[in-house]
């Protein structure tokens, strides 16, 4: 079994890792990947400059997140006895997260409820709920 | 080297000596001041470029360009048309491999490349292209924008192959780059010669076209709404901005910027078409008058002769194909191609030139500001003979805005923001440009950066200070002059590129390179 968490940085993270586990702990071969995206679209607009040291910020991007989500996701989840792997990529957070979960052939998808409020998300709904709506696979969303 | 470093600091301690003198000045006089100094200091360039084929009245630099465009498009056996499917699918992402996701993506290099280039090219320089050259440099304008695109397309293929890629992550790519290296890989002599003669163009160019000519046409625009003020405050103004951008290193302005930009150019071309749909009974005549004009003149100065070169000119200007700045813009891209980017930036031409540039051509032309004789059916010339007359005695970017007010009462305030934003985003794109020839020069740095950067603002202010004329005739000199060095070099460098373009033509024939799911 291969089950996938998306993490989002925020604290409410902890409680989708905190539920994967209990499944996790419940199957004797389950793997768990823990995704972090990093929000980017192919067809923003940016400056000369940016373009130029966007391999250099794209490199830093994925390192801060290694270092400050997804690292010590994947350290709990191994110290508590787990095979754990870690993902971090670029891109729309709610299809990439999807599309990672496809790829790898998982049976479920574990996020936490979305932690943003505010107009964007009320006009363009929350990365959680574009999730729930589109995934080919199953999600469970961890209040 | 040396020598020209103290060359420039010489130039700016002139100026920062001669402005406080002359401040004191009544400031309508300052302007003339500046005016006359600049004419007088950049003539002999001016005439220079501009200088025609002798026993005609055709400038040779036109010529150049215009033959330029042509052997690239037969070298290649059209590539602009046979690999253009292929070229939008690259910019959807078809082909992108989404472990590169968070890399600059094609769409993004193109994006940067054409806010470098739409602008004011495609509002003011087409005005100035119909009201001198009439209609018919229109039909000039299109088919230069068609050539232009193999052009384009050589010149970026080689900017990504030949870029540095630096050890921290950042790239730096463009003409002096693959001048410079590709002339040492086929064993040629002289690149490094020629990669600083590039270099130093590009400065004037972006000097010119990419900053005097943007802030002289924002203050034209500012003027029209707010009644006449001297342009050095419009300078002023710009410059600061442009200073906290380009030094201050305040990205939020820069980065607004770039996201209005793109919304303004679907706005501008939107309204066209609003235009063209109300009055959709004169598109007929209108291209009537555009193919008519192509071949008899219409009676404008210079007749057809005077279309054509208006035309070529004015292509030139807005897409700077040949020119070899975009090809500084889409060095940065990520891929394993070079050749991919080649073929996305094909549809820079297409896009600045084709289509914009022709809306606002046919908005001129369909809103009737070029005044016809009735008796002969030909257009009147102005009292000094030199422009078709307009309605209002207006030309440059004022004709644009007083043939969309014709028909959208409201629309010169819009084309006023428009104007206004274009400018300032081409002064920062060309102030990279700029900047990248110059640390090619002088070598990377603070000092060395912030140097340029004053050097930059300064410009603004001389730019919106002097008249139209000499900053058109500098803007343009400058910029073509960058156009003959790199279609020199590109005639020996296309080869290396024809390799590449066969070598990937194959593999995607073969299937050997597929598109990745999505």
């Amino acid at each position: 079994m291969k089950l996938v968490i998306g993490l989002d940085g925020h604290g409410s993270g902890e409680k989708a890792l905190e539920f994967a586990k209990s499944i996790a702990s419940h199957s004797e071969t389950c793997e768990l990947i823990v995704v972090y995206v990093i929000e980017w679209s192919p067809f923003s607009f940016q400056t000369a400059e940016e373009n130029a040291q966007r391999h250099k910020r794209r490199e830093e991007e994925i390192a801060v997140a290694m270092e400050r989500v997804v690292d010590p996701a994947v350290t709990s989840l191994k110290e508590a006895g787990l095979s754990a792997r870690a993902i971090v990529r670029h891109g729309d957070v709610a299809d990439t997260i999807d599309e990672i979960a496809h790829a790898e052939g998982a049976s479920q998808i574990v996020v936490a409820r979305s932690s943003a409020g505010g107009l964007t998300s009320r006009l363009f709904g929350s990365s959680t709920a574009n999730l729930v709506m589109n995934a080919r696979v199953p999600v469970t969303v961890v209040a | 080297m040396k020598k020209l470093h103290s060359i420039f600091l010489a130039i700016i301690a002139y100026l920062a000596l001669a402005m406080p003198a002359q401040a004191q000045e009544v400031a309508a006089s300052l302007d003339a001041r500046v005016n006359e100094i600049f004419a007088n200091a950049t003539g002999w360039f001016v005439n220079f470029i501009f200088m025609a084929i002798p026993g005609t009245s055709f400038p040779w630099i036109v010529m150049w360009l215009v033959i330029g465009a042509t052997v690239f498009t037969i070298y290649f056996a059209a590539v602009q048309f046979r690999f253009f499917g292929h070229a939008v699918s690259l910019v959807k992402g078809d082909y992108s491999d989404p472990n590169d996701a968070g890399e600059v993506s094609h769409f993004q290099a193109l994006a940067t490349a054409l806010s470098g280039t739409v602008g004011l090219g495609n509002i003011a320089g087409v005005a100035v292209a119909v009201g001198i050259g009439g209609p018919g440099a229109t039909f000039w304008m299109i088919l230069a924008g068609l050539l232009g695109m193999a052009s384009k397309f050589t010149e970026c293929t080689l900017g990504v192959k030949y870029r540095n890629e630096y050890p921290d992550g950042t790239v730096s790519g463009g003409p002096m780059y693959y001048i410079s290296k590709g002339f040492d890989e086929l064993g040629l002599p002289g690149g490094k010669i020629l990669a600083v003669m590039f270099s130093i163009f590009c400065i004037l160019g972006a000097l010119g076209g990419g900053n005097m000519f943007q802030a002289n046409q924002a203050h034209a625009q500012i003027t029209q709404i707010t009644g006449d003020f001297p342009g050095w405050i419009t300078g002023l103004v710009f410059a600061a901005v442009v200073f906290l951008v380009i030094v201050g290193g305040i990205k939020s302005i820069a980065k607004v910027t770039e996201k209005i930009v793109p919304f303004m150019g679907i706005l501008y071309v939107g309204a066209a078409i609003v235009v063209l749909i109300v009055n959709y009974d004169m598109i007929g005549w209108a291209f009537g008058q555009i193919f008519a004009g192509a071949f008899t003149g219409l009676g404008v100065a210079g007749g057809f002769v005077g279309a054509l070169i208006q035309g070529f000119k004015r292509a030139a200007f807005s897409n700077e194909a040949g020119v070899g700045s975009a090809a500084i813009a889409h060095s940065a891209v990520k891929t394993k191609e070079p050749i991919t980017e080649g073929f996305v930036s094909l549809l820079e031409p297409l896009i600045d030139t084709v289509v914009i540039c022709t809306m606002t051509a046919l908005v001129i032309i369909i809103s009737q500001q070029l005044i016809i004789d009735e008796a002969t059916g030909l257009y009147m010339l102005n009292d000094a003979g030199t422009a078709i007359a307009t309605v209002g005695d207006t030309g440059g970017v004022a004709l644009t805005s007083a043939a969309f007010g014709s028909a959208i009462s409201w629309f010169p305030f819009v084309l006023a923001i428009a104007v206004i934003l274009f400018a300032f985003s081409t002064m920062i794109s060309w102030s990279y440009y700029g900047l990248k020839a110059w640390t090619y020069l002088f070598g990377e740095g603070k000092t060395t950066e912030l140097i340029f950067k004053i050097i930059f603002c300064i410009f603004i202010v001389i730019g919106a200070a002097a008249s139209l004329g000499p900053v058109i005739d500098f803007s343009d000199a400058a910029i073509f002059a960058m156009a003959v060095v790199n279609i020199f070099c590109l005639y020996f460098l296309m080869k290396v590129v024809r390799k590449e373009l066969n070598s990937y033509a194959s593999r995607l024939k073969s299937g050997e390179i597929k598109k990745f799911k999505h």
